[in-house]
């Protein structure tokens, strides 16, 4: 964690665009009118993804939404990490360095990053203002590690089973505005088993109990067999 | 024992204490005192310092007894009461685990420090912290914020107890403060730094446990113990807020509040808290006469033969102001002396307030300030209690978060830190309330403990008689007043106007009241205008009159004399004040009056010898002696008389029967910080003056 300051360069104005308003009205309704301060989280996202970041006159403009003082919006801003208070790559790459996928490589990605991008941070962006890259915790895609989630104003999506090649390739295309595809690289669906064979969880004996051992259950008689 | 009582154990002792109190109450209850930062009684419980962990027997770690409930605690298993060890091994060890967390990342410069000598850290850390350091670490920095003018920030000191902003949110009513980031890096602040919009912004002072925040007018002035502490009373507001005064070497260095349940709690307003740089500028220390036009130094000797010579006339060509700063006794010595002259025109409210003459009832703030906690409706008139009295708006605010009392307006509709229903303007809308059958009467005509409070804008105007009339008309409609409750109130905001009014400081028989002697003034009719600190009038009205300034800053009132007599200001006299309850409290002199300035009772009785008129005291004692003895209610120091009398109380005929006009209340506070003398010689209330003006302006550029 760092110290979380607003931007020194913030814009004149904020305004939610139609689609954002929709969301916004959709969270709105969710909490009772005088309960409306419960929305800010959902509503800073939703300015977030917007933007791509949350500015100053975003928070003011929450802080009406949500019926709350400006500083509440800016406690809550600063207290998340995950929203940023600076314009940032419209690419944040998120690599994920925890143990994991650091034993499954993550260390090879950060380095194709650093050589791609420079050094980490979501305020280091690339030259042509579209990617940057920090290392997180764990992202809960420990099966499919290594993994980045990139985070842009279409969503956070993971990209998993990344090798050095495949996330170097990934990086040429996301900065030639080329698709890149969401999921696991390796191919395989989701996280179904690689090297193993499949059928192995055909086996009937896997279901049927007759694998189990006899257990001993506390103040009861020794288990037979 | 009742229900809401339990019986627990304390260090082996057994202590009965009510089933809400928190731990640490139930302790100091038992005569323990338990460390502490972040709780406040005041303010809500937010259980981060950790400091006053104790040791509960069952329990499998130490609990924050600020934020554990009596009511929660667990008994034996054979129903032995619960037990809990504050002097414990366990309690110690936690104790300064906690502290030497905090100290971590505190700095070590007490000696630079402004808050050593009654820092609760450094007291703490006596008790609590370890003789050395294990954290070889390089400690966090944190920048400094700017609060205004007011609070010096040093942040680095902060141990994020949160009080400040807590108050700021609850008590102040503007939530402009809070905690951002988190963690190590959790930091307060105001929103984008700006200043505080608070009247009682200093009081975060007082509350912040160690030196981050800071008086920034008496930064590096004096250490604690060398100041002379003098516990006296306020006179910014008719408050009558406890205060405590300490000087060093004749001059007065800084005023804190004192705890008084029932008047200003533990808060003061900015205005009285930092207004004490004016007592040292702009002072009158010596007589001045007029003479070729110019104001020149003379001897008392030779201003008071000047004075008597002038006095000595027609009496019915002499006019005495009072001001809003006199105490008791110099006001009552100088009506003796006027009176035994032969003077009738002699008037205490100089902002033209009909209140006062009749029943004591009709000008005084009957429900008590302690009362509006049991307030069910409030119907503000005429007023704009956050600028006229910001520690008793704060009560109100207080009141009206418990969501059991509804508050009314009827005048501008200003932010007053709290929601309230804009019944109307003016006084016809007071008038006609009373008619009204849906609205906020049905509030006020539904409480069980209604209160109207007429303020200064309501009764200094033309028809402030009519108005304060139909004001008691519609307090004996919905039966604000009956036995045990009087909820007529006025809220002056003089601190000498209750005590005037008592004295009978107005006009006798064929005597003109303040627009009358300024009328006569300009016309001529009247020759001789008495001056009490009497500031707040139009000069220019005054014409080709003598005036005789007494009082103790160089302001407007000063300018325009042609005899000054210098007095004491009110850090330099004792003297008896009465607050807008009618509570009379006794000031006491923390320093001497300046040069050869004097007190204004003495000024009168040297006066009164010169005019062969010797009133009948030589010392403070004796005055008050026979002061007591004609008008009781002064005797009665530190009561304040509620709804004794309530069952008496005539509302509905107090003022005079007729037609209200329609013109809406005003304004009578311009600018917060510049209502008096002593204010306006202030520099620090100059810079917050200036503050606010430059806030509005750029608010009305925005619109």
């Amino acid at each position: 964690m760092s110290v979380r300051r607003l931007a020194a360069e913030q814009p004149e104005s904020f305004a939610f665009s139609k689609e954002s308003e929709k969301k916004v009205k959709f969270w709105l309704n969710k909490y009772p009118e005088e309960r409306r301060a419960s929305a800010v989280i959902p509503l800073l996202w939703i300015a977030q993804k917007q933007d791509n970041w949350v500015s100053e006159p975003a928070m003011r403009e929450i802080a009406a939404r949500c019926d709350m003082p400006y500083i509440r919006v800016y406690e809550v801003a600063t207290f998340y990490t995950m929203f940023n208070l600076a314009p940032t790559g419209k690419h944040l790459i998120q690599v994920c360095g925890t143990t994991p996928c650091w034993l499954r490589g993550a260390d090879d990605l950060k380095a194709v990053c650093e050589k791609k991008i420079g050094r980490k941070g979501r305020d280091h962006v690339s030259d042509d203002g579209k990617l940057a890259w920090e290392e997180v915790e764990c992202l809960g895609a420990c099966a499919n590690a290594p993994m980045v989630q990139i985070s842009n104003t279409e969503g956070d999506l993971y990209y998993e089973d990344l090798t050095a090649d495949a996330l170097e390739q990934m990086i040429d295309d996301l900065a030639a505005d080329k698709p890149v595809k969401a999921g696991p690289v390796s191919g395989r669906k989701a996280s179904e088993p690689t090297q193993a064979k499949v059928s192995v969880l055909t086996d009937e004996s896997l279901y049927d109990g007759s694998r189990a051992k006899p257990i001993k259950l506390p103040n009861t008689e020794p288990a037979e067999g | 024992m009742t229900d809401n009582m339990r019986t627990i154990i304390i260090d082996g002792e057994e202590v009965t204490v009510p089933n809400d109190y928190n731990l640490l109450q139930a302790s100091e209850a038992a005569g323990r005192e338990i460390p502490r930062f972040c709780y406040h009684e005041r303010l809500s419980v937010a259980g981060n310092c950790r400091m006053c962990l104790v040791e509960l027997v069952g329990a499998p770690k130490p609990v924050a007894s600020c934020a554990f409930l009596v009511r929660d605690m667990r008994g034996g298993p054979n129903g032995e009461p619960p037990e809990m060890r504050t002097l414990s091994p366990l309690v110690k060890k936690a104790r300064e685990g906690v502290m030497e967390f905090l100290l971590i990342n505190h700095p070590l410069d007490c000696p630079i420090c402004d808050q050593g000598g009654e820092c609760d850290l450094q007291d703490q850390s006596m008790a609590y912290g370890r003789s050395g350091s294990r954290y070889a670490e390089n400690k966090r920095a944190v920048e400094d914020k700017n609060m205004g003018p007011l609070i010096k920030t040093i942040m680095t000191r902060c141990i994020q107890c949160t009080r400040c902003v807590r108050f700021a949110t609850e008590i102040a009513g503007v939530p402009e403060l809070g905690a951002i980031g988190r963690g190590e890096d959790m930091e307060i602040t105001t929103y984008l730094e700006q200043s505080m919009t608070s009247e009682l912004s200093g009081n975060v002072i007082d509350l912040c446990p160690v030196g981050a925040l800071t008086s920034k007018p008496y930064a590096f002035n004096a250490r604690p113990w060398e100041l002379n502490k003098t516990e006296t009373i306020d006179v910014m507001d008719a408050l009558g807020s406890n205060i405590r005064v300490d000087a060093r070497m004749g001059g007065v260095l800084r005023i804190m509040p004192r705890i008084h349940d029932d008047v200003n709690e533990e808060w003061i307003s900015d205005k009285t808290r930092f207004v004490w740089d004016g007592l040292n500028r702009q002072r009158l220390d010596r007589p001045y006469a007029r003479q070729n036009g110019k104001l020149a130094p003379v001897g008392w000797d030779d201003a008071l033969s000047v004075a008597a010579e002038k006095l000595s006339g027609d009496a019915s060509k002499i006019g005495v102001i009072g001001g809003d700063l006199n105490d008791v006794e110099g006001l009552y010595a100088a009506k003796e002396l006027f009176e035994s002259l032969g003077v009738t025109s002699l008037d205490c409210r100089q902002d033209g307030s009909k209140a006062g003459g009749g029943a004591r009832e009709g000008y005084l703030f009957n429900s008590t300030i302690k009362g509006i906690d049991e307030a069910d409706a409030i119907l503000i008139v005429g007023s704009n209690p956050r600028l006229e009295a910001p520690v008793l708006n704060a009560r109100i605010r207080q009141r009206w978060l418990t969501g059991q009392c509804e508050v009314g307006v009827i005048g501008e509709a200003v932010d007053l830190t709290y929601d309230f229903d804009h019944v109307g303007t003016g006084p016809a809308d007071l008038a006609g309330l009373a008619k009204k059958r849906s609205g906020f009467i049905k509030a006020l005509k539904a409480a069980e403990k209604p209160m109207i409070i007429l303020g200064s804008g309501a009764l200094a105007r033309e028809d402030g008689a009519q108005v304060l009339r139909a004001a008691g008309e519609l307090a004996d409609k919905i039966g604000a007043v009956k036995d045990g409750w009087n909820g007529f109130n006025v809220l002056h905001t003089a601190a000498s106007r209750v005590g005037a009014l008592d004295l009978g400081f107005l006009p006798g028989e064929g005597g003109r009241d303040t627009a009358g002697i300024l009328a006569g003034a300009t016309s001529g009719e009247v020759e001789t205008v008495v001056l009490l600190g009497a500031d707040e009038i139009d000069m220019d009205a005054l014409g080709e009159a003598f005036v005789i300034y007494v009082g103790h800053h160089g302001d407007k009132g000063a300018q325009r004399a042609d005899l000054i007599l210098p007095s004491a200001a009110y850090t330099e006299k004792n003297g008896l004040y009465v607050n807008t309850e009618g509570r009379v409290q006794m000031g006491q002199r923390a320093v001497f009056p300046k040069g050869e300035a004097k007190e204004d009772w003495a000024i009168f009785r040297a006066l009164s010898a010169r005019l062969n008129k010797t009133l009948g005291y030589d010392d403070l004692n004796a005055l008050r002696a026979k002061l007591i003895g004609e008008i009781e209610s002064f005797g009665q120091i530190d009561h304040a008389p509620g709804s004794v009398s309530a069952a008496t109380f005539k509302p509905a005929e107090l003022g005079e029967a007729g037609d209200v006009s329609d013109a809406p209340f005003a304004a009578t506070i311009e600018d917060f910080y510049l209502t008096n003398p002593v204010a306006r010689a202030s520099k620090t209330m100059a810079e917050c003056s200036a503050l606010v003006a430059d806030a509005r302006a750029e608010l009305q550029a925005a619109e």
